[in-house]
């Protein structure tokens, strides 16, 4: 049912996105604790500044949507978040990102620690070139968790969360390169909940996929907010107005506005976001 | 200028003159022939070898039979008792090679691994023409580096080991072939995209684990078939063996005594005057086969491991 609505969404494009159902107004209003603060954060690529002190922050348990024009920086924000830019030489941070309620800032950090707190799902669905099974259990293995009746109860755990659990069940230990492009990405969120992250960061999740698989992603989104914290980057407008509590806008690396998903796009404070957000450009 | 000044005839083609475009298919048709000519030359030449090899051992093979080829463990063509135990040779040939791939495949596989995975851009680019230079040293240099060098050196501690031996050159050439393998196998790696070795980091993987638990596996194709190729290489060698190994053969694994390789073997014969005609010269072109089969079937092994392993990325 709720997929057909989503597809008749898809289908009619809109210039006023439609907004979530479960926005943050039917919520017990701003009782939220934050699971993570970005505080005056900028960042480098080589000479290049692609975040200019940048402020969010991030609602436990819930989903923050950046949205923005390409190259406005929301990606970067994103993979700050896990240090996947120490990966790549010549980029430098300087700010702050407090995971809360520990306080712990993820820049000054051992990025490999970091990335054991915060999961990823990419643009493109990369599983590993393993079973499904394994695909899901590799996160178990890199923490050390071995024991065979505890991994099967997190893999299977993860897979139902992430809502493929019983298109796969019966082929656990089949290539996961066997899967549609729609179902490897699921994989690829089961992967990444496996572990249980503290955040959960994903960029333009669904930007690879046909519509049906799109709207299996949102409505999987939809369902996990309620136990994870998510941060999603989308393109998609109407995607961002769909699923997220909270939208944050950038522009060339600028925070421009922070809203709750609803405020921000029937009412947003400046003329920028309106432009963008109706269409006018980007 | 409007459409209605055109000339009337449809098949204008820009201006382009009949006789400019008989000469345009005529050169068309023409460099399509040189090109098929020079692709048929290759397989001309291969079937050439083959039929050389194959009509030259079947009359050695109506002397001595295939049982005995296979079974006998000497190999004597020039004795009065002649005997023609093809496995003499095989079994010096497999032991070179087996020392040689226990040094390239750990060493080729730790050296690519850092290469593709370790390496600064600058490093990697500083280390890549040294290899290429290892591999640029004519294998005659390598001869005489195992025989004058290696030896002696492995014999200040292995007191048993004898001049002429399997071991130094065995190592040697794993030297030789470690740039192939390392190089074949590192570009194997680096074609992994990196949203895959990304996927690997953002679950928490250390450098190293995204090596050997994503790069290896899903580059496993471009390995297997560098060090198949490698294996083939080895196989194949003879100034290294011919030189540090002696030229007596022996049946037997003992890496420490010299013994005839079937390379060796192939140029201790060519280089004496033996009579065309008799068996013992025909036995070189049966020795000649039976390397052409074990390279071919190395190859044969290599090219369904690609498929067999081959990554959909």
């Amino acid at each position: 049912m709720q997929t057909t609505t989503k597809l008749a969404m898809n289908a009619t494009p809109t210039s006023q996105p439609a907004v979530a159902s479960h926005s943050a107004a039917q919520h017990p209003a701003e009782t939220a604790t934050l699971r993570a603060e970005v505080r005056n954060l900028d960042f480098w690529y080589g000479e290049k500044q692609a975040l200019k002190a940048v402020n969010l922050p991030i609602h436990d348990c819930k989903v923050t949507a950046l949205i923005g024009p390409s190259g406005c920086g929301k990606s970067t924000l994103l993979r700050c978040f896990n240090r996947m830019h120490d990966l790549y030489p010549g980029n430098r941070y300087s700010g702050e990102i407090l995971l809360q309620p520990e306080n712990q800032n993820l820049i000054d950090m051992d990025p490999g620690l970091v990335r054991l707190r915060i999961g990823m799902v990419f643009q493109k669905p990369n599983p590993f070139p393993k079973s499904i099974f394994e695909n899901v259990a590799a996160g178990l293995r890199v923490r050390g968790v071995n024991n065979k009746a505890l991994v099967q109860e997190r893999v299977e755990t993860a897979l139902k969360g992430a809502a493929i659990w019983d298109e796969v069940k019966d082929r656990l230990h089949e290539s996961a390169y066997g899967l549609s492009g729609g179902q490897q990405q699921r994989l690829c969120i089961a992967r990444a909940l496996a572990p249980q992250p503290d955040i959960l960061l994903l960029d333009e999740p669904t930007s690879a996929l046909d519509p049906i698989a799109t709207a299996k992603i949102e409505d999987l989104l939809t369902e996990l907010h309620k136990r994870v914290t998510i941060v999603i980057v989308t393109h998609n407008m109407q995607q961002a107005a769909r699923i997220s509590d909270y939208t944050a806008y950038m522009h060339m690396g600028d925070m421009v506005e922070f809203g709750r998903t609803e405020d921000l796009f029937t009412h947003p404070k400046e003329q920028r976001t309106n432009d963008y957000i109706t269409g006018r450009f980007g | 200028m409007t459409i209605s000044s055109l000339p009337a005839s449809a098949a204008d083609y820009g201006g382009a003159s009949a006789a400019f475009l008989r000469r345009r298919a005529f050169w068309n048709r023409v460099s399509g022939y040189i090109l098929a000519l020079a692709a048929a030359t290759s397989v001309l030449v291969t079937v050439g070898i083959v039929y050389v090899l194959i009509s030259q051992s079947i009359p050695f093979f109506q002397h001595v039979s295939l049982w005995d080829f296979l079974t006998d463990t000497q190999w004597t063509p020039v004795f009065e008792d002649a005997h023609f135990g093809v496995m003499t040779l095989v079994s010096a040939t497999v032991t070179v090679a087996g020392i040689a791939l226990a040094l390239a495949i750990p060493a080729g596989l730790m050296l690519a691994i850092y290469l593709s995975e370790f390496a600064s851009p600058r490093v990697r680019e500083t280390i890549k023409p040294f290899l290429e230079l290892l591999e640029a040293v004519p294998t005659v240099v390598y001869g005489f580096f195992a025989l004058l060098l290696v030896t002696p050196l492995l014999q200040t501690f292995m007191p048993n080991l004898s001049g002429f031996n399997l071991l130094a050159p065995g190592l040697v050439m794993g030297i030789m072939i470690l740039p192939y393998t390392a190089s074949v196998s590192e570009d194997a790696m680096r074609s992994v995209p990196m949203g895959l070795r990304e996927a690997g980091y953002a679950l928490g993987y250390s450098r190293f684990r995204v090596a050997t638990h994503v790069v290896i596996p899903a580059a496993l194709s471009g390995i297997t078939a560098a060090f198949i190729l490698g294996m083939s290489r080895a196989v194949g060698e003879t100034m290294v063996v011919a030189i540090a190994a002696g030229q007596n053969p022996r049946f037997g694994f003992d890496p420490t005594q010299g013994a005839s390789t079937i390379t060796a073997y192939i140029v201790q014969m060519t280089m004496g005057d033996l009579p065309h005609g008799t068996v013992a010269y025909q036995s070189v072109f049966a020795a000649g086969l039976t390397l052409f089969v074990i390279t071919l079937f190395f190859n044969l092994l290599g090219f369904y491991l690609r498929r067999r392993f081959r990554e959909v990325y």
